[in-house]
């Protein structure tokens, strides 16, 4: 993971792609989101969704998996070139989630983030405070998926 | 117990919901599955990581709120899903052992311009472990059919 002072408005990474199989997303709503839409067929054809459709935390937990994985390869890569890697501290929330459009059955979702606001804390010198637009898109190319996640991201010159 | 439509969501509390026991075992499962860092996984990585210990992912923390809101009021709510949250804020890590509450309050109610069929009832949600303590705050609307109306 980049440090602060390497990091541009409008970088953009691809994060890859996630597949909703019918099944994982039953097993997902029957633990977390048991509504009728989220489990059946069925129920999910008659519904406002139109199909199975996925929980939209299931959606919001995919990227998150898609994001992780990605910067573990990316701090990997850092590591094998010899630079130092940057640890990012926990992330405090989010904004202006939308669940654009539903995530039906055999779906494949493409996941990217894009750097959109950056800026310093005078409380807290040692962290920059980074905003990033999550977002997913179908296999039609259909936006289904945004957010816009904040995140603290270590200074290259401070100690943490 | 007869089904919550659009009517019946009046401004102020809603109610307070659980509590729901977590486990270290479904907090490493979770992370496993969908954020698979170090702090979620593992108790001596987690001990030197800025969450000072094991602490659940803040997806797993959003899943189990879900399910409090269904188990709470959704089950039983002509619900026609979400179309997303306005704000989340994670404030404090949640742990294995912690048995989370869920305060909810309705902030907003109006008829949808769009789809006058339904309503838009706007939540505020608190999540808080057994000492009182605020781990995760979200605003969020969800679509209910009003009363007399099918939608589908």
């Amino acid at each position: 993971m980049h440090f602060f002072e390497d990091i541009k408005i409008g970088q953009r990474r691809e994060l890859g792609s996630f597949n909703f199989t019918a099944d994982a997303i039953k097993a997902f709503a029957a633990k977390f989101d048991p509504q009728r839409f989220h489990l059946d067929e069925e129920e999910g054809r008659k519904s406002l969704f139109g199909g199975l459709a996925a929980s939209g935390w299931h959606v919001g937990s995919a990227c998150m998996k898609l994001l992780v994985a990605h910067s573990q390869r990316e701090a990997n890569e850092m590591t094998a070139r010899g630079e130092k890697v940057a640890v990012w501290g926990p992330s405090p929330g989010f904004r202006e989630l939308r669940w654009i459009k539903p995530v039906l059955a055999a779906d494949t979702i493409h996941f990217a983030t894009e750097v959109e606001t950056l800026r310093t804390s005078s409380s807290r010198p040692e962290w920059g405070i980074l905003e990033a637009r999550h977002s997913g898109t179908n296999q039609r190319g259909e936006p289904v998926f945004s957010m816009l996640a904040t995140a603290f991201v270590p200074r290259r010159n401070s100690n943490t | 117990m007869s089904t919550l439509v659009f009517e019946d969501f009046k401004l102020g509390p809603l109610g307070r919901f659980g509590p729901r026991h977590v486990t270290a075992e479904e907090i490493r499962a979770f992370a496993a599955e969908f954020d698979p860092q170090p702090m979620h996984l593992d108790e001596a990585a987690a001990a030197g990581s800025m969450l000072r210990g094991l602490a659940g992912s803040g997806w797993h923390l959003c899943s189990i709120i879900m399910r409090m809101m269904f188990d709470g009021f959704i089950g039983r709510t002509a619900s026609l899903g979400s179309p997303g949250v306005n704000e989340l804020r994670w404030l404090a890590p949640f742990r294995p052992g912690d048995d989370i509450m869920l305060d909810i309050e309705v902030t907003e109610a109006r008829v949808s311009r769009s789809r006058p069929t339904t309503g838009i009832v706007m939540f505020k949600m608190v999540a808080s472990n057994s000492s009182g303590q605020a781990l995760c705050e979200m605003v969020s609307p969800i679509i209910v059919e009003r009363r007399g109306e099918t939608v589908t």
